[in-house]
């Protein structure tokens, strides 16, 4: 038992880790890592929502009718994102801000209906949460991750630091919509590269 | 009627949703493959985000702006395209069939869209009136279609090239949305 709740766990870190091995939820992937502290911010509040709407649907998966489940999934889990986007107004009002119409849209984020019908729909609340767990951290680091090199190379800085020195010439083309393209790319490229082995 | 027509050309191409917004990429990768249903998922998506983008502003402007409910508004949207979706699935089915069959599959897939979801949250927040708001979700879905197709027919070309390994599939998809991208980026500064 304790084993498989582990492995759970470590499966969002690797094996599974989205966007790369799960190409879903791209458009907050894209859209937000303009820098790490976005990236990160954007991470957290999904994870949140991931491990809240995984125990609660785990909970509820024998009183949910089959027919509707798709529908009772999406209540649960813009209930929760309700819930991120009050308190991030509250406690995070910059973060809020700049990720602006993306905390809304985590309703609609493929990774968290994903995870609720392939996974806690069918499983019990501890390997629910620790899948959660698990999906919901791999995500946040892909972000930062992304967020850190598309900051770096496109503005020169991470976490808002400058990192090269006076001469260095931002290369502006990473922090625009299509640098984000060919960054996750070139990402994905590197991950399958280093799968193989 | 200029405003109405820089509006429109604002959200096909200099705000293109796809593109430039970043919204709705699960499909664009995921439906891209093929002409035939990329032209499918264009179809549906221009139909529902049309009907999801007025039916919102009402619900917003009606419902949840006199009753002081906007913190509701994420929960109440996602129920109204859901219902939405299934309502024109089912009215499909029974009255228009061969367009049933076209968009047949589609029409689930675009609940969790977050280019419908998107567009309706955009409206709301650029304090459209009620006609800007038809034009704008009409406009964000043509420019969906019109990114989704052209996306469509270079993948189709990708296939007979060769590609290293490690690129393949999902991975030169991205790169080449990220060149579709940079066309599109000629654009800014238009409007």
């Amino acid at each position: 038992m304790a084993k498989t709740v582990v492995q759970e766990f470590t499966k969002g870190l690797w094996a599974e880790i989205p966007p790369f091995r799960l190409v879903l939820g791209l458009c907050p992937t894209l859209a937000v890592t303009k820098g790490v502290e976005n990236g990160i911010g954007m991470g957290v509040a999904t994870t949140f929502v991931l491990i809240c709407s995984n125990v609660l649907i785990s909970l509820l998966r024998n009183v949910i009718p089959k027919k509707v489940r798709i529908a009772c999934f999406i209540a649960v889990i813009a209930t929760f994102v309700t819930v991120v986007e009050l308190l991030m107004q509250a406690f995070a009002y910059p973060l809020f801000l700049s990720l602006g119409i993306f905390i809304p849209l985590i309703v609609v984020n493929c990774i968290v209906l994903g995870r609720a019908e392939a996974f806690a729909a069918k499983n019990k609340v501890i390997p629910s949460l620790a899948d959660g767990l698990g999906i919901g951290l791999g995500f946040t680091l892909s972000l930062g991750a992304l967020g850190a090199i598309r900051e770096i190379l496109g503005s020169g800085t991470f976490y808002g630091m400058p990192v090269f020195g006076e001469s260095f010439q931002p290369f502006g083309f990473m922090v625009q919509a299509p640098g984000a393209f060919v960054c996750l790319g070139l990402m994905l490229c590197i991950m399958n590269i280093l799968g193989k082995k | 009627m200029t405003d109405y027509l820089i509006l429109i050309v604002s959200c096909i191409f200099v705000n293109n949703i796809l593109l430039m917004q970043y919204l709705g990429n699960c499909p664009f990768l995921g439906v891209s493959k093929k002409m035939e249903t990329a032209t499918g998922m264009a179809m549906a998506v221009i139909f529902v985000l049309v009907m999801a983008g007025s039916i919102t502003w009402v619900v917003d402007n009606f419902l949840l702006k006199p009753f002081g409910l906007e913190y509701l508004r994420t929960l109440t949207f996602i129920l109204v395209i859901a219902c939405l979706v299934q309502f024109v699935e089912m009215f499909l089915r029974k009255s228009i069939p061969t367009l049933y069959a076209g968009l047949g599959i589609f029409l689930p897939l675009i609940t969790t869209n977050c280019a419908v979801m998107g567009v309706c949250l955009i409206n709301i927040m650029e304090e459209y009136s009620f006609m800007q708001a038809l034009v704008s979700s009409f406009a964000y879905a043509i420019g969906f279609g019109l990114a989704l197709v052209l996306f469509a027919g270079l993948r189709e070309r990708i296939v007979l090239a060769r590609v290293p390994k490690p690129l393949q599939d999902t991975s030169i998809g991205l790169v080449t949305a990220g060149m579709l991208s940079l066309a599109f980026f000629a654009f800014k500064g238009m409007v």
